[in-house]
C-alpha cells in the first residue's frame, strides 16, 4: 500500500508544474468544443446525454399512446412521423418495433452509460481524488467525440425511409440480419452496428482513463481505503466496461460480416421471402451469448455509478458515516465479477443446454446477497442520522426505494422454472426498469442535483427539485409497478396491440394508467431542464461547498478552472466520511484536515496516525488501512 | 393542436420563470438564509409516510381484490409446481419487501433534520453485515434448491411414448405437424421448403413424411405427456403457452424441444371458469418482426376420444398435395400412396398386407 503511494507523488508533482492560469487563454473552440479539460468533458456528456434522455422519453410515450389508447386517433403526429401514420391514423406496426428498439439502445447506451458514466467519471474522478486533470486529456477529447459522432450516425437513422433498427434493442440475429424481415433491418441496423462500434470506442477510451487516472493520480494521502465510494463506483464500472465492451464489439463485427458479406456465422436454415438462404451452419445463439457477456455487465455498468453516487450523497445528507464503507466495496466488486457469468440466465428458454441453465441459475441468484447487502448498509445509514432532504437526497432515496422494488423480482426472473412463464413478458419489463432504468436514472438525477454548485458555480432550485422529485417518484411507481401485474398475468412484451388474443384481452384499465403516468413523468422533467438550464444563467451564486461536505472537489473555487486548485493540491489525511464525529466542533470534517488539528474527536488509532502526518513533507503516506472500521 | 399544446408548454415556462424571479426577490427582500434548514425538510419527511401508506396499501389492496384477473388458470402438471414455486417466493420476496420499506421510510421521517441532535457516528458493526448476508444467503439457497429440481424434471428427456408434435415458426404463424399412424415424423430440409405446398421442407424419400399430416390448429390429448419439437423457418420466434406454462424458442438451424402435460380439456376449462368462450392459445414470445403481437394459434385440449378421433379425420399432407408423389423414390410410390391414404385400402386386403408393403418399402 505504502509503496504504490509514494509512486503517486511523482506524478502529482510533475501536474504542478503546469501553471493552471495558462489554461485561460485558449479560445471559444479549444475551451468548450474540443476541450481536455475533464469539467468540460463532463458537462458535453451531460448535456448530450440530457438530449438523449428526452428522445428516448418521448418515444417511449409514443409507444405508450398506442398501448394505452389503442383506439386514439394519432393523425396529429403526422407532422413529426410522416409515413409511419397509417392512413387510418394508427402508429404503423413495424414502427412500434422501431420505436421500442431505439428506446431501449437510446436510453441504455446512451443515456445511463455514457450521460451517466461520462458525465460523473469525467467530472468527480480528478475533483474527488485530487487530480490537476485526467491521465489524459487528449483521449478523454476523443472519448466525446466519438460518441459524439455515434450519436449522429444514430440520430440520422431515424431519418431513413426504411426507419431505424428495429429488431429489439438487443439487435438478436436473423431479424437483425435480415432486410427481408424487417425493414428496420436494412440501412437503419447498418446505421446502428457502425454507431455502436464508434460508441464501444468512446466508451473504451473514457474507462482506459477513468482506471489510469484512478490508480496513478490520486493526490498525497489519498489511498484506495480513502476514496470515496463514488471513486470506487466508477472505478469497478470502468473495469468492467472495458472488459466487456470488446466482447460486444466483437459480436457486432460478425454481425456486420453476416449481413454484408456473406458469412454465417449467425445464420443457418433459413427460409424466407420464397427462398433458401445459402447460409448453413451458423447459430443465433452464438450471438446471444456474445451479447449477453456485454450485456449483463452493462447493467451493472449503468447501475455502479448510480449506486456510488447515492452512496455518498446519503452519507452528506444523513450527516453520518457511510454504513460498511468496506462492506459496500466489497459488494460492489462481489457484484462486478459476478457480473461477468451470469449472462445466461437471459436465455434459460432460448434452447440452451438446459445444464448451463441450473449452472447460470445458481450463479445469478448468488448476485442477490451482496446487493441486499448494499440496501441493508443504506437502510443503516440513515438509521439516526440527522437527514436534510435536499433534490439530491430525495433522488437517492428514490434509487434505494427502486433497486429494493426491483432488485426483489429479479429473484424470480433469475430461477429457472420461474422464468420459464415469466420469461419475455412485462414482468421483466417492470424488473428491469425499476432496478436498472430508473435507479440509475434517479442516480444520474440526485448527481445532477448534488455536483450541480460545483459544476456551474450556481444552485438550482430546491423548491422545483422537490416537485420534480414527487412527481417522478410516484410516476415512475404507477408506470412500472401495474406492468407486475400484467407481466403476472402473461402478457409479452413488444406486442403492439392485445386484440389477436382472449388471453391477454384484459388490463385496458391498467394499461392506460401506466400511459397516463407515464405522459405525467415526462412533462415532469420538463420542470427538471427549465430548472437546470434556469440555474446555469440565474441560479443563486454557490457557495464554495453548499452541503458541508468532506470531499475534495469542495476545497475547490466556486469554479474550478483548468487544473481545479489553485495552488498546490491538497493532500488528503482522513478517509471520506467523517460525519458527526463525537467530540467534533462541526458535523463534518474535511478529508484534507490533518489529524493533528482535531485531537478533540480523534480515535485512539487516529492519535497515532498524527506523528506520521508531519513526515508527509518528507513524503512518506500512510495508507488510510484502519480509519474505516472500528 | 399542437400548435395550442406548444403555446401551454411555453405559457407554462413562462410562468415558472416569473415564480421563480419573484421567489428570489422575495427571498433577498427577507434577507433569506439559505442554509437554514425548515418547513421543505419537514413536508419531504412527512411525504415519504403518506407515500409509504399510499403505495403499500394500493399494492396489497390490488393484489388481493383483483387476484383473479392477473392470474392465469394452470393447465398443465409442471406448471402446477412453477406456480407453486412463484407464490412461495412472492410471500418470502413480499415479506422482505414489505418489511425493509416500512423501516426505512420510519427512519426517513424519524431521523428528519433537527438542529438539536447529532446523528450517530456509526461506521461499522461486523455482527450485523455478517448478520444480512447470511440470512440471505440461507433464503435464497433453498429456493435455489427447490428451483433447481423442477427446472430437472421440466427439461428432463420425454418419455418414449410422449405424443410428438412439431411446431413450426415463421413469419408470422404457426403451424404443426403430426407424425400420423406411424408416430415418426419425417425428415425435413429447409432447402426443400417451397411456395407451392411444401412448406415443412418435407424430405418425400424418407417414408415416415408419407403420412405426416399439417394442422393450423394445434390439438393436444389430455393427460398425457406431449413432446413438441420446435423449430423456425426464418427469424427467431418462441411457442408461448400461457395456460401450460410452457415458453421455448424456436431457432433457425437449432431444433428445440419442450414436453409438458396438459391436465384440462378444453371443455373442462370452460366449465371451471364458467366461461363458455374460452380458448386456450399459442402466442409468439420473441420479437420476430411487423406481425409478431398477431401469432396465434388457436389450440385445443380434447380427451383421448375426441384426440383419437380428430387425429384420424386429417388427411395426410401427402394426399392435399398429390403433385409432390413425384419426389417419391418410385420403388416406394405405392407404399405412400397407402400410407397417405390416396388409395384406399382394398377390402379384400388384410391390414397386414399394408404393414406388409411398408416393411418392404422400409428395407430398401
Amino acid at each position: 500500500m505504502a509503496t504504490t503511494d509514494i509512486h503517486i507523488q511523482h506524478d502529482v508533482h510533475h501536474h504542478d508544474d503546469h501553471a493552471h492560469d495558462e489554461h485561460h487563454h485558449g479560445n471559444f473552440w479549444t475551451t468548450y468544443i474540443f476541450s481536455q479539460d475533464h469539467k468540460i468533458i463532463a458537462k458535453q456528456f451531460l448535456i448530450t446525454g440530457i438530449f438523449w434522455a428526452l428522445i428516448g422519453g418521448c418515444l417511449s410515450v409514443i409507444f405508450r399512446l398506442q398501448l394505452g389508447f389503442p383506439d386514439m386517433n394519432l393523425e396529429w403526429l403526422k407532422p413529426i412521423l410522416g409515413g409511419w401514420i397509417t392512413p387510418e391514423g394508427k402508429l404503423d406496426p413495424e414502427f412500434y418495433l422501431a420505436l421500442v428498439t431505439m428506446h431501449g439502445t437510446i436510453m441504455v447506451f446512451f443515456v445511463l452509460t455514457a450521460g451517466l458514466s461520462g458525465t460523473f467519471s469525467n467530472f468527480l474522478i480528478p475533483l474527488q481524488v485530487g487530480a490537476r486533470d485526467m491521465a489524459s486529456g487528449f483521449l478523454n477529447m476523443l472519448s466525446y467525440w466519438f460518441f459524439f459522432l455515434s450519436s449522429v450516425i444514430m440520430l440520422i437513422s431515424f431519418f431513413l425511409e426504411t426507419g431505424p433498427a428495429a429488431g429489439g434493442w438487443t439487435v438478436y440475429p436473423p431479424l437483425s440480419a435480415l432486410p427481408q424481415a424487417i425493414k428496420g433491418s436494412g440501412t437503419g441496423m447498418t446505421m446502428w452496428l457502425v454507431a455502436m462500434a464508434l460508441f464501444i470506442v468512446s466508451s473504451l477510451l473514457g474507462g482506459i482513463n477513468y482506471i489510469t487516472t484512478v490508480i496513478n493520480l490520486r493526490t498525497k494521502g489519498m489511498s484506495f481505503t480513502r476514496l470515496p465510494l463514488t471513486i470506487w463506483a466508477f472505478f469497478f464500472t470502468a473495469i468492467i466496461g472495458v472488459l466487456s465492451f470488446p466482447v460486444l464489439f466483437a459480436a457486432a463485427l460478425l454481425l456486420i460480416f453476416d449481413r454484408s458479406f456473406g458469412t454465417s456465422f449467425y445464420l443457418s436454415d433459413i427460409y424466407i421471402g420464397g427462398e433458401a438462404l445459402p447460409h448453413v451452419g451458423g447459430s443465433p445463439i452464438l450471438f446471444q451469448h456474445l451479447f449477453w457477456f456485454l450485456g449483463h455487465p452493462e447493467v451493472y455498468i449503468v447501475l455502479l455509478p448510480a449506486l456510488g453516487i447515492s452512496s455518498e450523497i446519503i452519507a452528506t445528507n444523513s450527516r453520518k458515516p457511510i454504513f460498511g464503507y468496506k462492506a459496500m466495496i466489497g459488494s460492489m466488486l462481489f457484484i462486478a465479477i459476478l457480473s461477468f457469468i451470469v449472462w445466461a440466465h437471459h436465455m434459460f428458454v432460448t434452447g440452451m443446454n438446459p445444464f448451463l441453465g441450473s449452472i447460470f441459475m445458481l450463479l445469478t441468484l448468488i448476485i442477490a446477497v451482496p446487493s441486499a447487502v448494499k440496501i441493508f448498509n443504506y437502510v443503516t445509514t440513515l438509521w439516526k442520522g440527522n437527514l436534510r432532504f435536499t433534490p439530491a437526497m430525495l433522488f437517492s432515496i428514490g434509487l434505494v426505494s427502486f433497486f429494493l422494488t426491483g432488485g426483489i423480482t429479479g429473484i424470480f426472473l433469475g430461477n429457472s422454472a420461474i422464468d420459464i412463464q415469466l420469461h419475455d413478458t412485462y414482468f421483466v419489463v417492470a424488473h428491469f426498469h425499476l432496478v436498472m432504468g430508473s435507479a440509475s436514472f434517479f442516480g444520474m438525477l440526485a448527481g445532477v442535483y448534488h455536483w450541480f454548485p460545483k459544476m456551474f458555480g450556481r444552485m438550482m432550485n430546491d423548491k422545483l427539485g422537490y416537485v420534480h422529485f414527487w412527481l417522478t417518484f410516484v410516476g415512475v411507481y404507477l408506470v412500472f409497478f401495474p406492468m407486475h401485474y400484467i407481466g403476472i398475468a402473461g402478457f409479452p412484451r413488444r406486442y403492439y396491440s392485445w386484440t389477436n388474443f382472449e388471453t391477454f384481452s384484459g388490463f385496458a384499465d391498467l394499461n392506460t394508467l401506466v400511459s397516463v403516468a407515464a405522459i405525467i413523468t415526462l412533462a415532469a422533467q420538463f420542470i427538471f431542464l427549465f430548472n437546470f438550464f434556469h440555474s446555469i444563467f440565474r441560479g443563486r451564486l454557490a457557495p464554495a461547498n453548499p452541503w458541508n461536505s468532506t470531499t475534495l472537489e469542495w476545497t475547490t473555487p466556486r469554479n474550478p478552472g483548468h487544473g481545479n486548485w489553485p495552488g498546490e493540491i491538497p493532500s488528503v489525511y482522513r478517509w471520506p466520511y467523517d460525519y458527526s464525529k463525537p467530540g467534533a466542533k462541526d458535523d463534518f470534517i474535511p478529508q484534507t484536515i490533518p489529524y493533528s488539528e482535531t485531537p478533540e474527536s480523534n480515535l485512539p488509532h487516529e492519535n497515532e496516525l498524527i506523528k506520521l502526518e508531519g513526515e508527509d513533507n518528507k513524503g512518506i503516506i500512510i495508507g488510510g488501512e484502519h480509519d474505516s472500521h472500528h | 393542436m399542437s400548435l395550442i399544446i406548444g403555446l401551454g408548454v411555453i405559457l407554462i415556462f413562462v410562468i415558472l420563470y416569473q415564480i421563480l424571479k419573484v421567489g428570489r426577490l422575495v427571498g433577498v427582500a427577507k434577507g433569506k438564509d439559505y442554509n437554514k434548514i425548515g418547513t421543505s425538510n419537514r413536508v419531504n419527511a412527512a411525504l415519504f409516510i403518506v407515500f409509504m401508506v399510499a403505495s403499500l396499501g394500493s399494492f396489497f389492496w390490488y393484489s388481493f381484490v383483483f387476484f383473479s384477473d392477473y392470474t392465469l388458470p394452470v393447465a398443465s402438471i409442471h406448471g402446477k409446481e412453477t406456480d407453486g414455486l412463484f407464490w412461495i417466493t412472492m410471500a418470502v420476496t413480499v415479506v422482505a419487501f414489505s418489511i425493509i420499506s416500512i423501516i426505512m421510510f420510519i427512519f426517513i421521517y424519524k431521523y428528519q433534520y433537527d438542529e438539536n441532535r447529532k446523528a450517530k457516528y456509526f461506521a461499522d458493526n461486523h455482527y450485523l453485515e455478517l448478520a444480512w448476508t447470511i440470512i440471505p444467503a440461507i433464503v435464497l439457497s433453498v429456493l435455489i434448491f427447490t428451483g433447481l429440481r423442477a427446472w430437472n424434471k421440466i427439461t428432463a428427456e420425454a418419455s418414449k411414448d410422449a405424443e410428438v408434435i412439431e411446431m413450426i415458426g415463421q413469419q408470422f404463424a404457426w403451424t404443426a405437424r403430426y407424425p400420423g399412424k406411424d408416430k415418426a415424423l419425417g425428415k425435413t430440409n429447409f432447402q426443400l421448403i417451397d411456395n407451392n405446398g411444401n412448406e415443412f421442407g418435407l424430405d418425400l424419400s424418407d417414408k415416415g413424411s408419407f403420412d405426416d399430416f399439417k394442422s393450423l390448429e394445434l390439438h393436444l390429448p389430455v393427460g398425457r405427456e406431449v413432446l413438441l419439437r420446435i423449430r423456425a423457418k426464418d427469424v427467431l420466434h418462441s411457442v408461448y403457452l400461457p395456460h401450460f406454462r410452457v415458453k421455448m424458442d424456436a431457432v433457425p438451424g437449432m431444433p428445440t424441444q419442450f414436453k409438458f402435460t396438459p391436465t384440462l380439456t378444453t371443455q373442462e376449462m370452460r366449465d371451471k371458469l364458467g366461461n363458455p368462450n374460452f380458448n386456450y392459445e399459442l402466442a409468439c414470445a420473441e420479437i420476430c418482426g411487423k406481425g409478431h403481437f398477431s401469432m396465434k394459434m388457436p389450440v385445443v385440449v380434447d380427451d383421448e376420444e375426441t384426440y383419437a378421433k380428430w387425429k384420424a379425420s386429417q388427411e395426410a399432407w401427402l394426399k392435399q398435395n398429390p403433385d409432390y408423389m413425384k419426389y417419391v423414390p418410385d420403388n416406394l410410390k405405392e407404399a405412400a400412396k397407402v400410407i397417405a391414404g390416396i388409395v384406399e385400402e382394398k377390402e379384400t386386403t388384410p391390414a397386414q398386407t399394408t404393414q406388409a408393403t411398408v416393411a418392404e418399402a422400409g428395407t430398401k
